[in-house]
């Protein structure tokens, strides 16, 4: 059966906390961190955006795949952070990794959804015997404008994954789709920062997406939450994927491992995909997965996965991902963070 | 091949020159050379200049240099060797004597780095663009981490680096042509703005406007004009690699040596017979690596040699007696063709406060890059 | 337009292809045509270790223009571990972290940007090993 056969995960070294937002703004901390359930966020350094981080991802997860990257068929960079409005993420990594030229790359771009497509396109791919190994990557350094709520959950980092039939490390056994034109959140051509839409961004947009595909895929299946180890909902805040298992059964406990949003933020199209690294890290054999993303516009994946004996084989030949949220950290001030994201108007 | 002399010495001031042309610098100092020859006429040029086409955008010099002269039709010829241009246009005028091709040529120098350029990126384009000023080093970068590994290998003291800086700013103040003529002391270079850690401001030779010119010419020539002259008794130059990286001693600049050891057997001399040097100090560090690769003192221990003074006026050696590229200023194509000019003074006895008693025989010492070239060459008093 | 040079060097910036005499077994970053060590003219293509040890480095407080807004950054000649050398930003730490001798990783990163409307070019920089 198709599955992930490697994965690997990236995040920059820099934060900033929610209290140095938060003083920027004159805002109060402890009221935002209670909403949000978030402290701290990533941020990309200078010289880092979706590329970077998604080759660092793609580097971890080649390693523990072991495979010749001349093997891989085809790459799939998901981000709403692409650095080019026009040219490729992908062959920036094909070529930085030793993929190809024999491979088949594209961007994807569906707001946060972008990575768990360019995993679904990926698997696709491998499960109909198209090519032996495919690399789908959610990854993103994303954008939230000064004084926005978004500002204090917009971050960085990405996860890759590596499709293949031999050696599966978690099996994907269902996948589920569910998509509608809802326009909760956008960012038009041109524009530097993203738009959305408040509160219409939970009940008619969050909400109603990751609860139907999770129940669209549960039905499917024919599988309730008791029969899932792990759970991972698309974290744009800490609160919403909490909230959103709750409703479809699942307990904090089966959520908590792949809930890392309180220390890294919303890496966008890399939050559900990160979540589900950080999950595998402490899977065992035999256990079942759910992972739903969300993408605003908007439409949720939904994949049920099944973890394998080969997942002892190869956690430890790349960092795990607690060591990348936890250790060695560079906290920023906002004027640094200013900096850093270009948000100061230099004279060039 | 047959002796050569420098038979005239001619330079602008240098500075920030606002009001003066790339063309109009030159031309004041080759006419300044000429006149200070007295000869009526030259028989070619040599003209060093690193980069006018990036700091001025114009390149093809050598023609407009000598039709801005006076004289359209003279054979003239640009020569390149990044911050070394200048000693290799007194090189190639050397040789073109030498050889009996031509009497009387001109060696000149020119820069005019204060035009609007983004100095910086220019100057690292003497580095290797693609890997190493791809990567945002800079001059005083590449100059930084050669400290750093001197530091780090022999000990020298941030002290010491500094007491190069007040030893020439305490020549350059005597001297009428430089940019600084202030005296500093240790304190103002060590608390001066950090540029490239542990090179800060007044370890680094200035951005400077300037033009340097000398009137190479045969014995035949120079005994008829009758007046002082200096011989050239070596002229020696070595390449080395251009990467700083490439190197297998980064605490080192083996193109000078090379050079020094092919200078000191051209003109059958060993180091301690040399009464007077000019070296090229862009930074506080080359100073103390040339000494060391001059063979003035042991590796490792230049440091301590100009803490004690001993290249100061009236030192055993004095180096950069002018100032120095640190006080006198650095147009980088002149300053090959500028140091000549200094030794062609001591060895003439007409350096005023800054002469070197009963000078005899004077070195100078011009780098390209961070070490990828360096021209040195051997001048002896006539009398 | 810098992109024919830029495209030109990618095999060494994205993932260090050197080239590896055939004779003498010298590492050549970037690859020659002739090995500066023995004369030979014949190499392999090898990738360099993504990893080494710092042998010198700087802080870099005035930039070039293009590298003004990163100001300070630091930048060091590192040793790979299969003893070739190159010149690479140290990133991802304090300036005061760094010290000669310590081991890095290299990584891909971007470099530097063609203006606001140019090509973004990517390369390798060290991190240190934690």
């Amino acid at each position: 059966m198709a599955g992930i056969v490697g994965y690997g995960s990236y995040v920059p070294r820099y934060r900033i906390t929610v209290e140095e937002i938060a003083k920027q703004w004159g805002k109060d901390a402890v009221s935002i961190k209670n909403g949000l359930l978030v402290n701290e966020k990533t941020v990309p350094g200078m010289d880092e955006d979706t590329i970077t981080i998604s080759v660092q991802a793609a580097k971890y997860a080649v390693q523990r795949a072991g495979i010749d990257p001349k093997e891989i068929g085809a790459v799939y960079i998901g981000s709403e952070s692409h650095p080019y409005a026009v040219k490729p993420s992908g062959t920036i990594l094909i070529d930085a990794l030793g993929i190809g030229p024999d491979v088949h790359v594209s961007d994807f771009e569906f707001a946060c959804k972008a990575g768990t497509e360019a995993m679904y396109v990926a698997y696709s791919h491998v499960k109909a015997g198209n090519m032996d190994y495919a690399m789908g990557i959610g990854a993103d350094t994303s954008q939230g404008a000064p004084g926005d709520a978004l500002e204090f959950t917009a971050s960085a980092g990405g996860s890759a994954f590596i499709m293949g039939k031999e050696h599966v490390v978690a099996e994907i056994e269902h996948t589920y789709s569910y998509t509608s034109d809802t326009a909760d959140f956008w960012r038009r051509e041109g524009r530097m920062y993203p738009k959305h839409g408040g509160r219409f961004t939970g009940e008619p947009a969050y909400f109603r997406h990751v609860v139907s595909a999770g129940q669209g895929m549960m039905e499917q299946a024919g599988m309730k939450a008791e029969d899932f180890s792990y759970a991972v909902f698309h974290m744009p805040n800490g609160k919403f994927p909490l909230r959103a298992g709750k409703r479809l059964g699942f307990t904090k406990k089966q959520i908590e491992p792949g809930w890392i949003v309180p220390w890294i933020g919303n890496t966008y199209s890399g939050a559900s995909p990160t979540g589900l690294s950080a999950t595998l890290d402490v899977a065992k054999p035999g256990d079942r997965i759910l992972v739903v993303s969300f993408g605003s516009g908007a439409g949720s994946d939904a994949f049920v996965f099944r973890v394998t004996d080969e997942i002892e084989k190869i956690r430890n030949l790349a960092p795990g991902f607690k060591s990348m949220m936890d250790d060695h950290k560079i906290y920023l001030t906002y004027g640094e963070y200013a900096k850093f994201r270009g948000k100061i108007q230099l004279n060039d | 091949m047959r002796e050569v002399a420098i038979v005239g010495i001619g330079m602008t001031p240098f500075g920030e020159l606002w009001q003066d042309s790339l063309r109009n610098l030159f031309a004041k100092a080759a006419l300044a050379a000429i006149d200070d020859a007295g000869v009526d006429h030259i028989d070619g040029m040599y003209i060093g200049a690193m980069s006018t086409g990036l700091f001025v955008g114009q390149e093809h010099i050598a023609s407009l240099m000598a039709d801005y002269l006076g004289m359209p039709g003279v054979p003239a010829a640009h020569v390149e060797s990044a911050c070394a241009s200048g000693g290799i246009a007194v090189r190639q005028a050397f040789f073109e004597v030498a050889s009996g091709a031509g009497e009387i040529i001109l060696a000149g120098g020119v820069e005019k780095m204060n035009d609007g350029a983004d100095t910086t990126y220019v100057l690292a384009t003497a580095a290797d663009q693609e890997y190493e000023a791809f990567h945002g080093v800079t001059f005083p970068g590449l100059y930084a981490m050669i400290a750093r590994a001197h530091i780090h290998k022999y000990g020298t003291t941030r002290e010491q680096l500094a007491d190069v800086a007040v030893k020439n700013h305490e020549n350059g103040f005597k001297n009428p042509n430089a940019q600084f003529r202030m005296k500093i002391d240790r304190e103002t270079v060590m608390n001066s703005t950090m540029v490239a850690d542990p090179l800060r401001l007044l370890d680094c030779s200035p951005v400077t406007d300037g033009a340097a010119a000398v009137i190479v010419a045969s014995m035949d020539v120079a005994k008829k004009l009758a007046r002082p002259y200096v011989k050239i008794k070596a002229s020696a130059m070595a390449t080395d690699s251009l990467a700083l990286h490439s190197r297998k001693d980064l605490a080192a600049l083996p193109a000078v040596q090379k050079a020094a050891e092919r200078a000191y057997k051209q003109a059958g001399v060993t180091p301690d017979k040399i009464d007077v040097m000019e070296v090229h100090d862009c930074f506080t560090i080359a100073e103390l690596v040339v000494m060391e690769e001059l063979g003035l003192v042991e590796r490792g221990k230049a440091g301590a040699a100009v803490s004690a003074g001993m290249t100061r006026l009236g030192g055993k050696i004095p180096v950069n007696t002018s100032g120095g590229l640190k006080s006198k200023g650095h147009p980088v194509g002149a300053t090959g063709v500028a140091q000549v000019i200094e030794i062609v003074e001591q060895l003439r006895g007409a350096a005023g406060d800054r002469q070197v008693a009963n000078a005899g025989l004077g070195l100078t010492q011009n780098m390209g890059g961070s070490g990828g070239s360096c021209v040195i060459h051997i001048l002896e008093a006539m009398s | 337009m810098i992109v024919p040079r830029y495209t030109r060097e990618i095999p060494q910036r994205y993932r260090l292809e050197a080239g590896k005499c055939k004779k003498c077994g010298y590492l050549a970053f970037p690859p020659r045509v002739v090995c500066p060590e023995c004369g030979n003219r014949r190499f392999v293509t090898v990738r360099l270790k993504p990893a080494g040890t710092i042998l010198t480095y700087t802080v870099i407080h005035v930039a070039e223009d293009n590298f003004a807004a990163e100001t300070p950054f630091a930048v060091g000649v590192v040793e790979t571990d299969d003893g070739a050398r190159l010149t690479a930003q140290i990133v991802d730490c304090k300036p005061e972290e760094i010290e000669i001798g310590k081991r890095v990783n290299l990584i891909l990163r971007r470099i530097r940007k063609e203006g606001h409307a140019g090509i973004l070019q990517y390369g390798y920089k060290a991190v240190l090993q934690r």
